[in-house]
């Protein structure tokens, strides 16, 4: 398959997640919050995988989060991580308690540990929506 | 030994051509795997009345059951990854043990190298990044950086070292040395793979499965039959199957594989336990994926995986052979590994393996990973 047309890291986004991914182009990190059982989660669905209430809302994230695991990439041929290797392949977990893949960027990949603190940031990129990724604690 | 009328057995195996396979079709395997496992069990096309495969074609299994010109009354076709071997097996015990069908005949087959060799796919998987994938897709974790996370948390918490990873790779490629068939048979150091090309850290190639082309297939029938076939039946005597995640940040603990609780299921239902076990095949993808398993099935205690590998501990001769045949990691994977672990179990069993046979093996634990640790299930076999 000739694939060099073709992206692999835009999210299809749909009409349950619209609102944190309309978020994330204000540089606002959600998460999901149960209304019944109180449990925060991430990703987002349109009710709680816990107690599957249906009373479910939003709650902004303060952006803050811990690093939990990563792996520096070296070899990926999908577009456009091609160009981007080598990059940071992370999971955060943020302080509110959800965890998220991200990546870890404005990073020295030997300063990196388990625990790290980090800060979100936005990597924006017109026609495509805003991704959230993580850089160390200032 | 006495055995229910409808306990469930391997009575034929076989492996496809397999390793460079530049000449033949994914089809074309599947007639190799299936015609020569139903040989080695005695048995002909027309006995075969349950067909399980994934992996193949648009509907599967309906593409090789029409290419093989097979008449099934029972099919199934789940698809959990690389386990879907063992998750297969269960599903058909459970086929043949309520009644509705007397022989099982499952097949794998993947020309995948030979399809990457002529630039049919792309050596990363690329998924649709819809629904849940959409909080996945734009981050580019890999497979291997999955599973290169996973050693990173373990080492973190338990202080496992990338040296006692590597050995899980040496040991296996000790195994392959054995194999005439295996990929890679030429020995490798700890060293050797820590200097090996870095794919995703800490992972260098050596700490990762091969890309091989192959296929194989093994008949389940109920003992009624099995007592009258061509081969030393090996009784399936406990099956478990378990799934996790496949969004990783929905995995709770990354040092726990759902193998935790096929392995339960399985070992209980057969009545042994981790110590009483012969010879191991377990689905080695990577060489975190052996560490989780040995420590997710009992082997050793959590955590302690690490030192439990040291010292040659998986090799044929040491404390706990696993991966006979030389594994994913050196001798065969062409992308859904659970079948290679069945047929080379039962060889062990039936005492066929020449030079990398354990001696007296008698009971075998076979534990399939699919995915990114999404899926596990495990199979207790065992001869009289």
């Amino acid at each position: 398959v000739d694939s060099s047309t073709v992206r692999f890291d835009v999210p299809s986004t749909d009409p349950s997640t619209q609102p944190f991914w309309d978020a994330a182009a204000q540089g606002r990190l959600l998460i999901s919050v149960c209304h019944d059982c109180h449990h925060r989660f991430f990703y987002p669905r349109p009710f709680c995988p816990t107690c599957w209430s249906e009373s479910v809302g939003w709650l902004q994230a303060s952006g803050r989060a811990q690093l939990y695991t990563w792996s520096v990439v070296y070899i990926n041929d999908l577009p456009p991580f091609r160009s981007r290797v080598p990059y940071v392949a992370a999971i955060a977990e943020l302080e509110e308690g959800p965890r998220m893949e991200t990546n870890i960027v404005d990073c020295e990949f030997d300063g990196l540990y388990v625990g790290m603190a980090l800060e979100v940031q936005f990597r924006a990129e017109s026609g495509v929506p805003s991704i959230p990724v993580f850089r160390p604690a200032a | 030994v006495t055995r229910k009328d409808r306990a469930v057995a391997i009575v034929g195996a076989a492996l496809s051509d397999c390793g460079r396979v530049d000449d033949k079709t994914e089809y074309e395997l599947h007639f190799q795997g299936v015609s020569r496992a139903l040989a080695d069990a005695g048995l002909s096309k027309g006995d075969v009345d349950c067909f399980m495969s994934c992996g193949t074609g648009t509907l599967p299994p309906v593409d090789v059951v029409e290419y093989l010109g097979l008449r099934p009354r029972w099919f199934d076709s789940t698809m959990v990854g690389g386990s879907s071997w063992e998750v297969l097996v269960e599903h058909a015990v459970a086929a043949i043990q309520s009644g509705f069908v007397d022989v099982a005949v499952l097949s794998y087959a993947s020309t995948t190298r030979a399809d990457l060799k002529r630039r049919l796919r792309s050596a990363n998987l690329g998924f649709s990044p819809r629904g849940p994938a959409q909080f996945d897709a734009p981050w580019g974790l890999t497979l291997i950086a999955k599973y290169a996370m996973v050693a990173r948390r373990h080492m973190h918490e338990y202080g496992t070292t990338i040296e006692q990873l590597a050995e899980i790779a040496v040991s296996t490629r000790r195994n392959a040395a054995l194999n005439p068939d295996a990929y890679y048979r030429e020995p490798i150091t700890i060293d050797d793979v820590l200097s090996a090309p870095m794919m995703a850290d800490p992972f260098t190639k050596l700490h990762c499965c091969i890309r091989s082309d192959g296929g194989g297939a093994v008949v389940l029938t109920a003992a009624d039959r099995a007592r009258d076939g061509a081969r030393t039946p090996v009784w399936i005597l406990g099956t478990g199957e378990a799934s996790s995640h496949v969004t990783m940040s929905e995995w709770g603990d990354f040092t726990e594989s759902p193998c935790a609780r096929s392995g339960r299921d399985a070992f209980g239902r057969a009545g042994v336990s981790p110590r009483d076990i012969d010879v191991c095949e377990l689905y080695d993808s990577f060489t975190s994926t052996v560490l989780l398993t040995i420590e997710g099935l009992g082997f050793a205690a959590k955590g302690e995986g690490g030192p439990f590998v040291e010292g040659g501990t998986l090799q044929i001769g040491g404390a706990l052979p696993t991966n006979t045949d030389g594994g994913g990691l050196s001798a065969c994977h062409p992308g859904m590994r659970g079948m290679f672990l069945l047929v080379e179990a039962t060889r062990q069993l039936r005492a066929e393996c020449g030079a990398r046979q354990v001696p007296g093996a008698r009971l075998a634990c076979v534990n399939g990973t699919g995915g990114w640790f999404s899926s596990a299930s495990t199979t207790i076999l065992g001869v009289d």
